[in-house]
């Protein structure tokens, strides 16, 4: 189909437009990206910056983030390690669960599906406070369980593994009955292997929260060599510290794993995101 | 005879949603109901506590710091429901036209923010509004003939620095749930509408937008719990929980003050209590009105 005069103008119109938007949508990137190779004692004197001047541009930061006497790479390896457990853990529970609601008319199913709904819509930062006092209580501070544990049964998983699964053919379980499989059997043999394509959306959106997540590991990790990533990364932010340098090359080297991921794994990062919102 | 009994098709299900209700009673509901104990308790931790009725909800009622901290919540809630919403909703429609080239790119751009935690990100914006003037946006009104501003000194300027954090975030993410909402509005509704001489603003408004309804009303319901319940932005920006007269002080900023850094346990309770009152009474509202209660056909 041609494009008519008219069409090209609107073309160009949009392109120009989602150019700009996107011209500040990158710009805290790049100047995060170029301050990474600027001494710490820049950002401190003129703050975050555009200004690429190849004079005071070097390796420095980066030589130090790798050989540097601190414990970034520790709290590196702790988040890669935590966000692992989590999402193997949250998944495997989830799909169960996700799969019991799918496959079976119970007894108390709505009122529990409800309840699945409703953890959506309580905020999560009212339960601070007694969650802490629980924790505190039964001795798992400083604990990754204490991390782990709250979130191993996940509302939003769950939800978006039972929309999944209600496409699923009954059939498929009455035909496992009849070849004698378990209850169990059908679940781990048949139903697990089909859900495998809906784990990789599941595993990159709890992945990207885990390595993200903050407050709560904040509150219950009080052991620097505990840390995660981005609890290390603020505790280099002191008003006394002048840890900038590792601060921001810490901060861009830990954008950079996920943006790897996110560039080879974009559908899911996307499905995962929006899974919730158009209902199925 | 236990195995027989685990692996009847009658206990089975139970088996499978049994961790959710472990999770639920002991993470969920537990913590909630000793929240509302707590709110009427005055606690310590790691000492005895004390009932004292509502004198923690009379408190709260008249502690002006607390007051600060809903209406800057509150105010914060609002701004990125008017922002977050419409723009993002427009850019979907914009970018999803037939004739937009680099579609993929574009979306994938708008997405990146999202990936960065709280924590960089928030460190990101605090050193770009810096107030020195060689600071990203200081050295951008330098180029216009202006001052430096203190930005995360004042009221306006730093509200200005954490709606442009939120906007950064999450236009991409909603522009991301509006494009998959369009995506289930067949084409030939337009085209009938085209046949009918409709122009395009006009297919905007009555066939986008009555269609997009449960996606709106889901990024509606989202972004008002995230709004109310917003608090490490607001950490980052300021590198802690006190800003300058509390200017970014938000309802868990308050909760977090008097729970943790105060170890008052039983007051941040009930500020705890109040703001689920709050997300729940103006999202339960929203629901009735934009209608999720009523069936759907």
């Amino acid at each position: 189909m041609s494009v008519t005069r008219k069409e090209r103008v609107v073309r160009i119109c949009l392109v120009v437009l989602f150019t700009i938007l996107c011209f500040f949508v990158l710009v805290p990137f790049y100047a995060v990206t170029i301050s990474a190779f600027k001494p710490g004692e820049e950002l401190i004197r003129y703050g975050l910056n555009l200004r690429f001047d190849l004079n005071v541009m070097s390796l420095d930061n980066f030589v130090y983030l790798f050989t540097g006497d601190h414990a970034y790479f520790t709290w590196f390896f702790n988040s890669l390690l935590l966000t692992v457990v989590q999402v193997v853990l949250t998944l495997l529970i989830s799909a169960t669960v996700a799969y019991g609601f799918s496959a079976y008319d119970f007894r108390g199913k709505n009122f529990l599906f409800i309840c699945v709904l409703l953890i959506m819509m309580v905020p999560f930062e009212i339960l601070l406070l007694p969650l802490y006092k629980l924790i505190f209580n039964i001795g798992l501070m400083n604990s990754y369980s204490a991390i782990v544990l709250p979130g191993i049964a996940s509302a939003a998983t769950i939800f978006f593994f039972r929309q999944y699964l209600s496409g699923l053919p009954k059939e498929l379980i009455a035909a496992g009955r009849v070849d004698g499989a378990t209850e169990y059997g059908i679940y781990v043999r048949l139903i697990l292997p089909i859900m495998k394509p809906s784990f990789a959306a599941m595993a990159i959106l709890n992945g990207m929260n885990s390595w993200n997540n903050f407050l709560w590991p904040f509150m219950v990790l009080s052991n620097e060599g505990k840390y995660t990533l981005p609890i290390g990364l603020k505790t280099l932010l002191t008003p006394y510290g002048n840890n900038y340098d590792l601060l921001i090359v810490g901060s861009f080297f830990s954008i950079l794993p996920i943006f790897l991921l996110f560039i080879a794994f974009q559908k899911y990062f996307i499905d995962g995101m929006t899974a919730g919102a158009v209902k199925g | 005879m236990i195995k027989r009994f685990l692996y009847s098709q009658k206990v089975a299900p139970y088996v499978f949603v049994l961790p959710f209700v472990l999770v639920f009673a002991i993470f969920w509901v537990y913590p909630l109901l000793s929240s509302f104990q707590m709110s009427f308790q005055q606690i310590t931790l790691g000492q005895d506590s004390s009932f004292v009725g509502l004198d923690n909800y009379s408190k709260l009622l008249t502690d002006t710091v607390f007051l600060k901290a809903v209406v800057n919540s509150a105010v914060y809630m609002v701004l990125t429901l008017v922002i977050l919403i419409p723009f993002p909703m427009l850019f979907a429609v914009l970018i999803n036209n037939r004739l937009m080239w680099g579609r993929e790119f574009f979306k994938s751009s708008f997405f990146f923010p999202a990936l960065t935690s709280v924590v960089v990100a928030g460190t990101i914006f605090r050193l770009m509004f810096g107030e020195m003037e060689g600071s990203l946006i200081n050295s951008v009104l330098g180029l216009f003939g202006l001052e430096p501003v203190k930005f995360l000194k004042g009221q306006t300027t730093g509200f200005i620095a954490l709606l442009s954090l939120a906007t950064w975030r999450w236009t991409g993410v909603n522009m991301l749930y509006f494009l998959s909402g369009l995506k289930s509005i067949p084409d030939d509704y337009y085209e009938a509408a085209s046949i009918d001489g409709a122009s395009s603003f006009q297919k905007f408004t009555r066939i986008t937008m009555p269609l997009l309804k449960p996606v709106t009303i889901y990024v509606l319901t989202i972004s008002i719990y995230a709004g109310l319940a917003m608090f490490i932005e607001s950490m980052m920006l300021w590198n802690g929980n006190n800003s300058p007269k509390n200017i970014g002080l938000t309802i868990v900023g308050y909760l977090y003050r008097q729970g943790i850094e105060k170890n008052n346990l039983g007051y941040a309770a009930a500020v705890g209590i109040v703001l689920l009152l709050i997300t729940m009474i103006i999202n339960l509202t929203q629901l009735a009105f934009t209608g999720l209660f009523k069936k759907e056909d």
